[in-house]
């Protein structure tokens, strides 16, 4: 086992307010993690800033040490850690007036690469990743992004951020906008992917983390109040908190 | 059951006001309906080939055109969305993405007032500028002057349209690792752009049939001339001489060429939004 990311006394900050107030965590490489909590309790927060996608709101601040495989992300550039650790969002967000080819294909077309066999191979790896090539492969320059279902959109996007070949994939709450037959294809799909690269996701739905994450880390108003392995978290967990928001006592 | 009774005085209010908004519309397409087939209706006899193809005749002589017109005010206009669209969509660019704090709303303010200033106002601001150190009228000051009026436009509208660009698009192009300068360009921009060009259009068709600024720019021209270093005949300005004049011959062709200011707005703007919008359908080249 391996640590993929490694975050040490994390701090962000919305303004004046701290959002996070000193985050340890280590996720392990090449499985998926969960991070749960009530809503405004910092998840996507910490997850933003493993990418440093917190730093895009002109009034948000972050301190502390992120690593990606021994590497602060940030003592580089903000845009090579975004290549690293891509990030799918909840809800849907494909470039509306791309087609479904060129979606795919944004990440490494508007970072310089041309030469069209390597797009081509790209794009089709990427949307069989994401198991949604059968639905699109005759439709892949005729039909714009925007055209989908929301499940084909959310593959989609997902499919897009795998693209550029991340190590890390940060999900958030990819799934709460989607209906239960395309949110089990999103699951099934972290099941596959984890095999290559890290998956860090948020969700608001115990069962989906009990699912799909080895490791779940229970957040609460900016705290971590416990990260352990997932069955731990729900059997049997340490912190009475945690023990009450599982349970549904509050959140 | 019958249908609950509505009073006789609700009633005849309500009939009373919907006739009145859809009076009110019939007004507003009436209007320019006239102002095509008055056009249509003076105008048309007088629209020739030879027309089209020939500079203006002395008084007196038969024939004669508004070709050096037609391609003046094509150079103009091409002088002015050359200088006009780039700076305004850069400006509406800044103001959307960048311009949030005071000096945005600085500009923001200038820009509206800018839209507000009478057009021969502008045409003495280039004038001052432009032509007086140059010397001589020219078609490139009066670019300049519609340029400025272009501006404006230019810059809210394409602000107004990005702003519509949903943020979870932006996010999407940053979390890709892709530059921001890069996003702006090709992604925010780019989904924006049916918008942005309804704009510039309406900005096109706003100064193509300017007249005051091009009297202290272009000044008008009887012959010939393609260089924009020198004075320029213009459509709206041949209208404008023409239909002033005393003569018949020239009254008939002052409508004729208020036709044809009309028809190559509309053909541009017509041309210009086929182009792009069939880009866009299928998304992709």
């Amino acid at each position: 086992m391996s640590t993929a990311v490694e975050v040490r006394d994390l701090k962000a900050w919305f303004g004046k307010t701290e959002a996070l107030h000193g985050i340890n965590i280590s996720i392990e490489s090449k499985h998926a993690t969960a991070v749960i909590g009530p809503s405004g309790c910092g998840k996507s927060t910490f997850i933003r800033c493993l990418n440093r996608m917190h730093e895009t709101n002109p009034e948000a601040r972050a301190e502390g040490n992120v690593k990606i495989a021994g590497m602060d992300i940030y003592g580089m550039p903000a845009v090579d850690v975004r290549r690293r650790v891509g990030m799918v969002f909840q809800k849907p967000n494909p470039f509306p007036t791309m087609s479904i080819y060129d979606n795919v294909a944004s990440g490494l077309k508007l970072n310089g690469t041309r030469k069209r066999h390597v797009l081509d191979e790209v794009v089709e790896r990427s949307l069989q990743q994401a198991a949604i090539w059968d639905e699109v492969k005759d439709v892949l320059k005729k039909k714009s992004g925007a055209s989908l279902s929301g499940g084909q959109q959310q593959r989609l996007c997902i499919a897009r951020a795998l693209a550029v070949d991340p190590e890390v994939l940060l999900m958030d709450e990819p799934a709460s906008a989607l209906d239960p037959i395309s949110t089990a294809k999103i699951e099934d799909l972290i099941f596959e992917l984890k095999q290559k690269l890290t998956i860090v996701i948020v969700t608001h739905n115990m069962q989906q983390a009990s699912r799909v994450a080895e490791f779940t880390g229970f957040f609460l108003m900016g705290y971590l109040v416990e990260f352990d392995r997932t069955e731990k978290i729900f059997t049997n967990p340490s912190d009475k908190r945690t023990e009450d928001y599982i349970t549904g006592r509050f959140g | 059951m019958s249908k609950p009774r509505i009073s006789l005085r609700r009633q005849l209010t309500n009939y009373f006001f919907t006739g009145l908004a859809a009076g009110l519309s019939v007004v507003v397409v009436g209007a320019l309906l006239a102002i095509f087939t008055y056009l249509l209706l003076k105008g048309a006899g007088s629209l020739s080939w030879s027309f089209l193809t020939h500079p203006p005749t002395p008084v007196g002589e038969p024939g004669g055109g508004v070709a050096n017109g037609i391609v003046g005010s094509i150079i103009i206009l091409a002088i002015a969305s050359a200088i006009g669209v780039p700076v305004g969509i850069g400006a509406g660019v800044y103001l959307a993405e960048y311009g949030r704090g005071h000096f945005g709303n600085v500009v923001r303010f200038t820009a509206d007032t800018l839209n507000g200033v009478p057009s021969i106002v502008i045409g003495l601001v280039a004038y001052g500028l432009v032509v007086l150190p140059q010397g001589h009228f020219s078609g490139f000051s009066a670019g300049v002057a519609l340029a400025i009026m272009m501006v404006p436009t230019v810059a809210r509208a394409t602000e107004q349209m990005l702003l519509l660009v949903p943020q979870s698009v932006r996010e999407a192009a940053l979390g890709l690792g892709i530059p921001q300068w890069r996003t702006t360009i090709s992604i925010t921009l780019a989904s924006a752009r049916a918008g942005i060009i309804t704009g510039v259009m309406l900005a096109f068709a706003r100064v193509a049939g300017e007249t005051a600024p091009l009297l202290l720019t272009a000044l008008g021209f009887q012959f010939w001339n393609l260089n924009p270093s020198q004075p320029m005949a213009a459509l709206p300005l041949q209208i404008f001489t023409y239909a002033i004049s005393p003569y018949d011959e020239w009254h008939r062709q002052a409508w004729a060429a208020a036709l044809m200011l009309v028809i190559l707005i509309v053909g541009t703007t017509t041309l210009v939004r086929f182009v792009f919008l069939r880009r866009m359908l299928g998304g992709a080249r």
